[in-house]
């Protein structure tokens, strides 16, 4: 199996605030990483630090076997290759559902007017939102909201997708929907590393469950041993706090 | 209703007290003499035209630059910090000295250099000052306004793979204008006014002429001729900002709530 993104001993601080302290971590292509930990652990950190949103302080993010955090790299050419889907949708308001979606394939890949429309379509369609193609953001449910950033992201034609808690700022009733369509993208081969508070889920899609707390991977496992044999006394109080919430 | 009776009510009164006032014959023949108003009528009026075209060319030039000026301030990261440095010290200097004096500066210095190729017009220099010192501040109208977009876009636009150009371009100044358009309406309003300073140049514009018929004449009126054309044109502009502030208020706040 080949790696398709590596952390090695990354740190990150915000002033003297150290969020990230020497994660390592491996994803391999096609396989679903979900990281889990009480909010504040770094989980979104960790995220824009693979997009290269945030700079890191030291260590190694590789992509493809190639070292991306280096000064020489062109950010904008590695996150064309990675789409990241953030809590808050951060949809264009300005810009109509298929204007949001053409955006990052004809401004930024050079592909044409009429095959990015083409392929905006397919995507709408595949994820049930066709009738929406000419809908401004703010006419749309949350849940809808959150599958056109899925398909804004997906319309670059990632390989690998980030999740940050997409599911966190919607509605219980439109949780599913949104959660179904990353399930149908691990279907898909998809490498994706999703940060979530939806232990369920984590449970059935991930391949590896890692828990963070207070910027270190405590723990990583895959999702059975890590809920049902917790080796960290501080994974097995965070989950037991996830149970008594009834969450799990 | 209450309202427009107290307002005519009011009028009236001080019409009435002004009409009845001792002075009021001398105020008449100095500055709403009949006569007088229809023999500088045609000059004012032509001179005036000349504002409005100063006026429409200088905000063209003025919303494109200081929209430039704003998105190069706006660029982050050391690479650019030369470019963004030259900017804010421009916008700073400009800013920080008197437009009369600017005016003066470049409309009479720099003709008197005589450098070969360079306009010696006083109406082209006047204009430009117009041009540089408004797109100063216009430029932070709209940086005001690019500010006030969420961070969040910003993000979303460089997770895309934008670079801070085009997500400048094509996420955060689209954004940016419409929180703005209020604040370079007032701006409209402001210019149009202020483009009659190019008289101390000698460019014979609305204001110069009633100035020449004044020095000729010893009569005021010229001067309320010129005043009836501006206000003419600046209440109405001043109205429909009011207007256009309030019905993007109202929208707002339907969306906020809805
Ligand atoms: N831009 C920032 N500036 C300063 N501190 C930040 C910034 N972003 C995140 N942090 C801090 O880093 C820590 C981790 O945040 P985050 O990665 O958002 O955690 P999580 O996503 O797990 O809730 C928090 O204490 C947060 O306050
Ligand atoms: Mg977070």
């Amino acid at each position: 199996m080949s790696v398709k993104v590596e952390l090695s001993n990354v740190v990150k601080a915000f002033d003297d605030k150290v969020v990230l302290r020497d994660v390592d971590l491996e994803v391999n292509l096609h396989e679903v990483v979900c990281l889990i930990g009480s909010s504040g652990s770094g989980k979104s950190t960790l995220l824009k630090c693979v997009n290269l949103l945030v700079p890191i302080d030291s260590g190694e993010i590789l992509f493809d076997g190639s070292v991306i955090t280096d000064p020489s790299v062109n950010p904008n050419e590695i996150r064309q290759k990675m789409g990241i889907v953030f809590q808050a949708f951060n949809l264009f308001p300005h810009m109509t559902v298929l204007e949001n979606i053409m955006l990052a394939p004809t401004k930024v890949h050079g592909v044409d007017k009429l095959e990015a429309h083409e392929l905006a379509q397919n995507l709408l369609l595949q994820f049930g939102l066709l009738d929406k193609i000419d809908e401004y953001p703010d006419r749309l449910s949350g849940g809808q909201q959150q599958r056109v950033a899925v398909v804004r992201a997906l319309a670059t034609r990632p390989e690998l997708m980030l999740f940050d808690e997409v599911t966190s700022a919607l509605d219980p009733e439109l949780v599913a929907e949104v959660l179904g369509v990353i399930r149908g993208l691990k279907d898909r081969g998809m490498t994706m590393i999703v940060a979530t508070h939806e232990m369920g889920f984590a449970r059935d899609v991930a391949d590896q469950v890692c828990f963070l707390d207070d910027g270190v991977i405590l723990e990583q496992s895959t999702p059975k041993e890590l809920f049902s044999n917790p080796q960290q006394p501080r994974t097995r109080q965070f989950l037991q706090r996830i149970v008594d919430a009834g969450r799990l | 209703m209450i309202a427009a009776a107290s307002t005519v009510v009011v009028i009236a009164l001080v019409l009435w007290w002004i009409l009845s006032s001792e002075a009021w014959p001398a105020v008449q023949k100095q500055f709403f003499n009949p006569t007088n108003f229809r023999e500088v009528w045609p000059d004012v009026v032509g001179g005036f035209w000349l504002d409005i075209r100063m006026f429409l060319v200088a905000e063209v030039l003025i919303l494109g630059i200081a929209l430039l000026l704003a998105m190069i301030r706006a660029l982050r990261g050391p690479a650019f910090f030369p470019l963004r440095a030259l900017v804010i010290v421009f916008i700073d200097l400009i800013r920080g000295v008197p437009i009369i004096l600017l005016i003066l500066l470049l409309g009479f210095g720099i003709p008197a250099l005589q450098l070969k190729g360079v306009p010696t017009s006083p109406l082209f220099w006047g204009v430009a000052t117009l041009v540089i010192s408004y797109s100063a501040y216009t430029a932070e109208v709209y940086r005001a306004g690019i500010e006030s977009v969420h961070e969040s876009q910003r993000m979303a636009a460089r997770s895309l793979g934008l670079t801070q150009m085009k997500a400048l371009r094509y996420v955060l100044v689209p954004q940016a204008i419409r929180n703005v358009i209020p604040a370079l309406l007032n701006g409209f309003v402001s210019l149009q006014k202020d483009v009659a300073l190019v008289f101390i140049l000698g460019v014979r514009e609305g204001v110069r002429e009633a100035q020449i018929y004044t020095a000729k004449t010893f009569n005021y009126t010229g001067y309320i001729a010129a005043t009836v054309l501006f206000l003419l044109v600046s209440v109405p502009v001043a109205r429909f900002t009011d207007w256009y502030t309030e019905r993007d208020r109202k929208r707002k706040q339907a969306v906020g709530s809805g």
